[in-house]
Formats: C-alpha cells, sequence, structure tokens
C-alpha cells in the first residue's frame, strides 16, 4: 500500500537533510535477486526524529544500511532510487568519498554494543580514531576532544574511562560510547538501528533520554529503527511503518497511533501489549482479545502447589590467580521461596543478572543448588540424572531462544517425538498419531514433520518448543523469555496459545521475562527480582496497581508506553547502573525483612537498594 | 544412496570421486595392470650412459636411475600410499575424536589427565616418536601405518576437544538435558552429528601430510622399505636428480596432490551433504 496522497507536511519547514525516494535494495539469493526494500520514500527534516517500525524482514535495517553506503558486498546492493543528504546524491557515490561523508555528516549505532566496539582496544583510542577520522587535531587537543566526547553522552568519569577497555563497562556505558563515536564530528544525521533492544528497560531509558538531548542540543535529526511500538511513541516526531520491503504507512506519530489508516498498522498496533491496559482486571487477558481466559485459582480453596520452592540459592565461584582457587563469587540467587499453584501463572520479573533464568533452570535441576524445591511432592535436591527423569514428566522448559534450543540436524517430527521416546510413553503407530496430534495442538500441520528446524520461521519453532514439552504432559512449564525474541504479532499468537493450553489443561507457568507489559496480560501472581532476591511478591493485580517496592516502582516506569500522549518528559529517576551480582568470598547477604500489605501481597522492607530509590 | 545422488551432483565432488575410484581400481589391480613389472631393472630402461629416460612411447612416464618403469612403480605404489592415507589417517581421526570427546564431554579428572596427555604429546616431536616406534617394531607398511596414527591424532583429538566443549554450551543441549535425555543420547545423537564435518575435514586434509609423513620416515630408512614403491618415496629417491630428471619428482608430486585435491572436494561435498541447513544450496 503507498502513503496516503495528502499526507502531512513534516513539522519544520526547513530544508529536508535527508531526502530518499523510490528505494529500492536487491538481495542475491539463490533463487535469484530478491527485493527487500522497494520504493521506499522518506524525508528527514533537520533536528527531526523519525522512527522506522516494523516486523523482522520489513527491510528497516536494509534501508537504513542503504542510506549509510553499508550494504553487504556484493550480495545486496541498491536496484534504484534516489538518496539525497544535504542536496548532494549518495547512490553513486565511490567508496572513498563515501568515507568521507560517514561520520562527518551522517552516523549510525547498531543493536548490539558490544560487537560494534573493538574488544582489545581502549574507550579512549576508539572515540578518538572517530574524531580522527575528519579532522587533524594535535595529541592534546584529541584527548580533550575525547573526553568531550564521553562527556556530552554523560558517561560518568569520562577521564578515567578513556584508559578502559570494552569488556569494563555495562552494556548501556558501552551503548553511550558508540553513540559518542557517531556523533564525535557532529553529524547533521543520526541512524539508529535497535540502539536499546539489548538493553535491560531502566538503561533503555536512559539511552531514549539522552538522544532526545543530543537532537535539542545539537539539532542531529535521528532515524530510529525499532520494532517495539513503545519507544516509537516515546520517540518519535514522524513514523514510517514498512512491511515486506514496503512502506505501508507514514505520517505524525499522534496520526498513526490514533487514526492509523493502514490495516497493517492496525494489526500491528493491536498486537503491542500494553502496560496498564488491564489495571482492574484480575489475572490474565487472553491477547487475542477474546474471554476465557484462565479463572485464577481460588485462594481459599488452594490445592497442593505443583512447586514449592524455599530459600532456594545458586552461587557460582569465579576462579582465578594461578591455582585456580576461588576469588570470588556470584549470588545469582539468594533465598528464594515462592509456590506455584495448578492453573497459575506466575510471573518472575527482573532485569539481566537478577536471577530470574538460574532459578528457572534451578527448577528443572540444570545447574546445582541449595534450599529446599519440590515438584509435584517430590523433592528434587540431590537427585542424580536417573533420579530426576521421572520428575522431569511434570516440569518442562521452554527457552528464549527457538533459533538456538532446537538441534538443528534433527527433523522436528523427531524433535517433537523425542521426549515420548526417552520416557517410553509411546512407540510405532500410537507415538507417529500422538506426534501428530502435537502438531495440530501447536496448530502446525503434522506433514511439516520431515522439515528442518532451520525451515520455520521464530514463532512456529516456539511451538515446536512447546510441542516438544506437551508431550510428557506436564503440570508445570519454565517459560524462560519465550516470546522475547518475537515479533508483536507472533508473540501475542504465541501467548495465546500458551493461554489456551493453560485453560484447557490447567497448566501451570513459571514465566520469566524483562517485558512488563507482557507479564501483566499472561500472569495471575507477580514475583519482581533483583539481586538474585525476591523483592516484591503478589497478585499480578496488586503488584502493578499498587507497587511497594522502590524497584517495582523503577521497572514500571522505565516502560515505554506505545501512547504518544502519555509521554514522559524525562527519566531522570531511573539514574544508575544495574549492581553486579559479584561478591567477594566473605560476603554475607543481609538479611530481609518482609510486610503482607495484603493478602498475598509480600514486600521486603530491608532497605532498597540504593540504586533502586528515587 | 541419497548422498551418493547429491555427491554426484555436484561438479567439483564427481570430479573427486572419479580421480579416487581411478585411483583405488588402479592400486587393486596393480599386479594385472601394470606394463612391467614394478621392481623389473631393465637394460633398455636406461642410456646408454645410465642415464634415466623421459617419458616416451615405450615407457609412458620415464624411468627411474635402475631403470624401472616409472609408471609400473606409480600404479604400485598408489597401493602403499593409499593404505597409509586412508588407514592410517582414518585411525588418527577415529583416535583423536575418541579421545576429544572422551575429555570434552565428561570432563572433570578423566579430561583433564587425556587432555594433558595429548599435550605432552604434542610437544613431543613427532618424527622422533615415529622413528622410536619404527625402530622398535620391525618395519613394514602395517607398521608405518600404526606409527602415523599414533602421531596424527593429537591435532585431531584438541579441534574435537574445543568443539565438544563449545556445543556442550549449546542451548539445544541444555534443552536434550531438561526432556530427560541420557548421556548416551545426548553423545550419539546431539553430539557426535555435529562433529562429523570436523572429522570429514581431518580425515581429508590429513592425507596429503600423511602420505608425506611417509616419504620422510622411508627416506629416515623406518618407513615402507625398498623395493616396495610408495609415493613418497619415489620422491624422496629421486629428489637429488630433480634437475637433470624432472619427471621422477614432478609425476609422483601430481599423484600426491590430485589424490589429496580429491579427498578435500569430496570431503566438502559430504559435509555440506550431511548439513540440513545447508540443503539446496550449492
Amino acid at each position: 500500500m503507498r502513503p496516503h496522497p495528502d499526507a502531512p507536511e513534516p513539522p519544520s519547514a526547513d530544508r529536508p537533510v535527508l531526502e530518499v525516494r523510490g528505494l529500492r535494495t536487491q538481495v542475491a539469493t539463490p533463487t535469484g535477486p530478491k527485493v527487500v526494500v522497494d520504493g521506499l520514500d522518506l524525508t528527514l527534516a533537520p533536528g527531526e526524529v523519525l522512527c522506522i517500525a516494523g516486523e523482522s524482514g520489513s527491510g528497516k535495517s536494509m534501508a537504513a544500511l542503504s542510506i549509510m553506503g553499508l550494504l553487504p558486498r556484493p550480495m545486496a546492493r541498491i536496484a534504484a532510487g534516489s538518496i539525497r543528504l544535504n542536496g548532494r546524491e549518495l547512490t553513486g557515490l565511490g567508496e572513498a568519498r563515501m568515507r568521507a561523508v560517514r561520520g562527518a555528516e551522517i552516523s549510525m549505532i547498531f543493536q548490539e554494543p558490544m560487537t560494534s566496539l573493538n574488544p582489545v582496544l581502549t574507550i579512549g583510542r576508539q572515540v578518538g580514531e572517530a574524531i580522527e577520522a575528519h579532522r587533524s587535531v594535535g595529541r592534546a587537543d584529541l584527548t580533550r576532544l575525547t573526553v568531550a566526547a564521553l562527556e556530552a553522552v554523560r558517561i560518568p568519569e569520562a577521564a578515567r574511562r578513556l584508559k578502559q577497555y570494552p569488556h569494563e563497562l555495562s552494556g548501556g556505558m558501552r551503548q553511550r560510547v558508540m553513540i559518542a563515536m557517531a556523533m564525535a564530528c557532529g553529524p547533521k544525521v543520526l541512524i539508529a538501528d535497535e540502539p536499546t533492544t539489548a538493553l535491560d528497560v531502566t538503561i533503555q531509558a536512559q539511552i531514549l533520554e539522552l538522544m532526545r538531548d543530543l537532537r535539542r542540543d545539537h539539532g542531529t535529526a535521528v532515524i530510529l529503527i525499532t520494532h517495539d511500538m513503545g519507544v516509537v511513541a516515546e520517540m518519535a516526531d514522524r513514523v514510517v511503518i514498512m512491511n515486506q520491503g514496503r512502506l505501508v504507512e507514514d505520517g505524525p506519530v499522534l496520526d498513526v497511533f490514533e487514526r492509523p489508516r493502514a490495516a497493517y498498522t492496525r494489526t500491528l498496533l493491536a498486537a503491542v501489549p500494553r502496560l496498564g491496559a488491564y489495571a482492574d482486571i484480575d489475572g490474565p487477558v487472553r491477547s487475542a482479545g477474546r474471554s476465557g481466559a484462565a479463572p485464577a485459582p481460588d485462594p481459599a480453596r488452594r490445592p497442593r502447589p505443583v512447586a514449592e520452592v524455599r530459600d532456594l540459592t545458586v552461587r557460582f565461584d569465579l576462579t582465578g590467580g594461578l591455582l585456580q582457587r576461588v576469588v570470588r563469587r556470584v549470588h545469582a540467587v539468594e533465598g528464594v521461596s515462592f509456590d506455584l499453584f495448578p492453573g497459575e501463572t506466575l510471573a518472575l520479573v527482573g532485569e539481566s543478572g537478577c536471577g530470574k533464568s538460574t532459578t528457572g533452570k534451578a527448577l528443572m535441576n540444570l545447574i546445582p543448588w541449595t534450599g529446599a524445591i519440590t515438584i509435584d511432592g517430590t523433592a528434587t535436591h540431590g537427585l542424580g540424572r536417573r533420579a530426576m527423569r521421572p520428575v522431569r514428566r511434570h516440569i518442562q522448559m521452554v527457552f528464549q531462544d527457538p533459533f538456538a534450543s532446537l538441534d538443528p540436524r534433527m527433523t522436528v517430527g523427531d524433535l517433537v517425538a523425542e521426549p515420548m521416546r526417552i520416557h517410553g510413553l509411546a512407540r510405532g503407530r500410537e507415538l507417529d498419531d500422538r506426534v501428530a496430534e502435537l502438531f495440530r495442538r501447536v496448530r502446525l500441520e503434522p506433514d511439516v514433520r520431515d522439515r528442518y528446524p532451520h525451515e520455520f520461521s521464530g514463532g512456529q519453532r516456539q511451538r515446536i518448543c512447546i510441542a516438544r514439552a506437551l508431550g510428557l504432559s506436564p503440570r508445570l512449564i519454565v517459560a524462560d523469555e519465550s516470546v522475547s525474541a518475537l515479533d508483536v504479532s507472533v508473540q501475542a499468537q504465541v501467548l495465546d496459545l500458551m493461554q489456551e493450553l493453560q485453560a484447557e489443561m490447567g497448566l501451570s507457568y513459571l514465566f520469566i521475562s524483562h517485558d512488563m507489559a507482557v507479564v501483566e496480560q499472561v500472569s495471575h501472581r507477580v514475583a519482581v527480582m533483583y539481586m538474585g532476591r525476591i523483592v516484591e511478591i503478589g497478585r499480578r493485580r496488586d503488584v502493578f496497581g499498587d507497587p511497594r517496592h522502590p524497584y517495582t516502582r523503577k521497572l514500571l516506569t522505565a516502560v515505554p508506553r506505545p501512547d504518544p500522549r502519555d509521554r514522559r518528559d524525562h527519566f531522570r529517576r531511573l539514574e544508575g547502573e544495574i549492581p553486579s551480582p559479584v561478591q567477594a568470598l566473605d560476603y554475607r547477604p543481609p538479611p530481609q525483612r518482609f510486610d503482607e500489605v495484603r493478602p498475598g501481597h509480600i514486600v521486603d522492607l530491608s532497605g532498597a537498594p540504593e540504586q533502586a530509590g528515587g | 544412496m541419497r548422498v551418493l545422488r547429491a555427491l554426484v551432483r555436484r561438479k567439483l565432488a564427481l570430479f573427486g570421486l572419479v580421480i579416487i575410484i581411478v585411483v583405488v581400481t588402479a592400486a587393486g589391480l596393480a599386479p594385472w595392470i601394470t606394463p612391467y613389472p614394478p621392481d623389473r631393472q631393465m637394460f633398455d630402461g636406461l642410456t646408454l650412459e645410465g642415464a634415466p629416460l623421459p617419458p616416451n612411447a615405450q615407457f609412458w612416464l620415464g624411468t627411474d636411475l635402475l631403470g624401472r618403469d616409472l609408471l609400473s612403480r606409480l600404479i604400485e605404489g598408489a597401493r602403499t600410499s593409499l593404505i597409509i592415507g586412508v588407514a592410517a589417517n582414518g585411525a588418527a581421526v577415529l583416535i583423536g575424536t575418541l579421545v576429544g570427546v572422551t575429555a570434552g564431554f565428561f570432563g572433570g579428572w578423566i579430561g583433564a589427565i587425556l587432555m594433558r596427555a595429548t599435550d605432552l604429546m604434542m610437544a613431543f616431536p613427532a618424527l622422533l616418536l615415529a622413528i622410536v616406534l619404527a625402530a622398535l617394531f620391525t618395519p613394514s607398511l602395517w607398521i608405518v601405518a600404526l606409527v602415523i596414527a599414533m602421531v596424527n591424532w593429537v591435532q585431531v583429538a584438541r579441534v574435537i576437544y574445543t568443539e565438544t566443549r563449545s556445543l556442550s554450551e549449546r542451548d539445544f543441549i541444555e534443552a536434550e538435558w531438561g526432556i530427560g535425555a541420557g548421556r548416551a543420547r545426548i553423545l550419539f545423537r546431539h553430539m557426535i552429528p555435529h562433529l562429523v564435518s570436523t572429522m570429514v575435514v581431518w580425515g581429508t586434509l590429513g592425507i596429503a601430510t600423511t602420505v608425506l609423513l611417509e616419504a620422510t620416515l622411508s627416506y629416515l630408512g623406518v618407513g615402507v622399505q625398498p623395493p616396495t614403491p610408495s609415493w613418497g618415496n619415489i620422491i624422496f629417491e629421486n629428489q637429488t636428480y630433480f634437475t637433470s630428471a624432472p619427471w621422477l619428482v614432478f609425476f609422483p608430486g601430481i599423484a600426491i596432490i590430485l589424490l589429496a585435491l580429491s579427498f578435500n572436494l569430496v570431503g566438502d561435498a559430504l559435509r555440506d551433504i550431511l548439513d540440513p541447513t545447508q540443503k539446496g544450496r550449492h
């Protein structure tokens, strides 16, 4: 679909800094050239934030690489169209002249700040190189400029950071360094390709605010490429929605969110989970909008829990020195206790390193731990592989990355049949029938069973993982960030499937996630983890509606809302890094004091960690 | 059958396969197809001055210093070189894989001992070890093959060990533990298939070095004993006459390169064919 003919003019009346007309980018594939960007038109006014939004495969990153002249050669090339930067045509420019443009007039930052920085060079050296690439400066001046560049992206103690290496910095700090490098020569246009996708929400908020400030202070125009409609609503002046290489909608942010013209935009927006949308509803809500979510288990007549966790502690030793002695310890999980009841979804939320995934793996007995865990009446501490096998029929796990959690050399039919084979549940014809039934159960055609995992999309693979888990008829599924890697529309389908299975089979989920909006939608109860501990646990409605712990509040404020009218002016209260759980050997965690705010809603009072305070 | 058909469909692999079949057939039929007995020193195989003959109508590839037919010796030598190259190298890859997988998969003190032993073997000069081993046993074709296998498995073990360790960390292996799969299943169904490509690459790349190692051993007198020809010892016997009789080094050299290349081409193709994610790409 083409943009509406009378699409509104950009807010600025100035001459556009960047104009893209009829851009068409092709990628060579074994089956012939494939058009990945098809007739894209963009106009970027000075100081404007333009968001390009779309799902994976929409061509948004390819469009950015085309503009930067960074297409992977010789597979990809610009087949047609024009790209004008400050009135100068970029498409015919040779590599040498393009290099003079990149960094000086237009810069780009990428999703993964670790891989975009050279691990063996200091920060100072790398930022310095970015400056020297376009300016000849003396040694003393270079240091001064480098420090200034780092200070401009608000890196604390910038002078001391010059000597540090990328691995000594946190993800958020690395992304700041990337931005400092991109901005070092004061380009008029900054292209940011999913700059906050790999970061935690509180850090994401900091980076977004930084980008806003850069725009305000330097008048830099920003093209922000993202799949996250929350980020779009928070940042954009104008929005371009792309789907399968084509522009489907282009307009001011309010119009796109409130009066979307294209059907695709409406579907995309409908699939976005909105934080606070279910504030007055108990328990989970089906993402498809249908009613009939699993009713919350009645607290008065609670049956025996499927899983009881008491004082779970997981510590990893870090060795060092010549003798490989234990020098420090990672306190991944520190004294976590909770119950999980049949038919219930308990969400574990928190940021990276808080111990939520480790808790899930301890439940699966995949790592050594101390404390007590009872799965369906069986205490699992110290159980060997063989003794654990019967317990695994009751508890199964679905991992985050559906591309990595299936053996690429087995057909999906064999993969789904494998758990049943291992546990001797069926064989021969019966096994075939069960596999076919499982495929239907997760809404895949049974005749795809002879294909290999790489032939499926992310969402389909995650269904295959679920089918595999379901083969054992478990009572509890640990879903570790199971929908985080998926596009929102696919995410909604998988969540819907999970909820449907829960309603029909009385499954319990331990839903591990960093995404507050998804958690609000699917869970009965929520446990917030921070530094290896549960700092707040309670019914979803209570925790989201009346958060008591400062960290819970911080997490909830940090989530970008997919509503451009609800923009936060600043995220000042979100300063600070996520603390590290690595501690000295004699570290004794301070005791926790709990208060029951209301039945079932328990908060840790033992002094909120200073960073979380605001 | 599927694998064979896929091989034939790839031009380069087909080329390699044909060469291998030709060499294997020639080696197998050597007693019947050599134009002259490979050990016979012929009077008309030398010039009047006693120099070897360049390729001509009677002796297609020329003759060597003793007036023996080079073509006959190459065909006979193919047997030796194939046995050394395929058997010795195959054994090396198998031993290396076994050690590497065991150390990488089970880890702990077994792994530590195995890998330290491997490091020790690596640090020890391979040629010296081969000479010692060959001196202990009476040199024969099979002993030489065994000696080469004992020397060559170390690199394979190192590579396989590293790969096994990184495989063990992959999500899908953790997922297998999660569904209750036992050690044997994980090892044989989920890890070994991923190691096959490395084994194939080493199995084919190693052939060329193995043939040359055999030649070195022959040269030092602890390899295949004369008058039994091997491609390696033909080169070494004649290398000093390279300027006056270049064909004596040139033809066996070509034979070694061609055989090694063929195994490489077939090995590469096999690796792709056995990997389902490569399906449909060429």
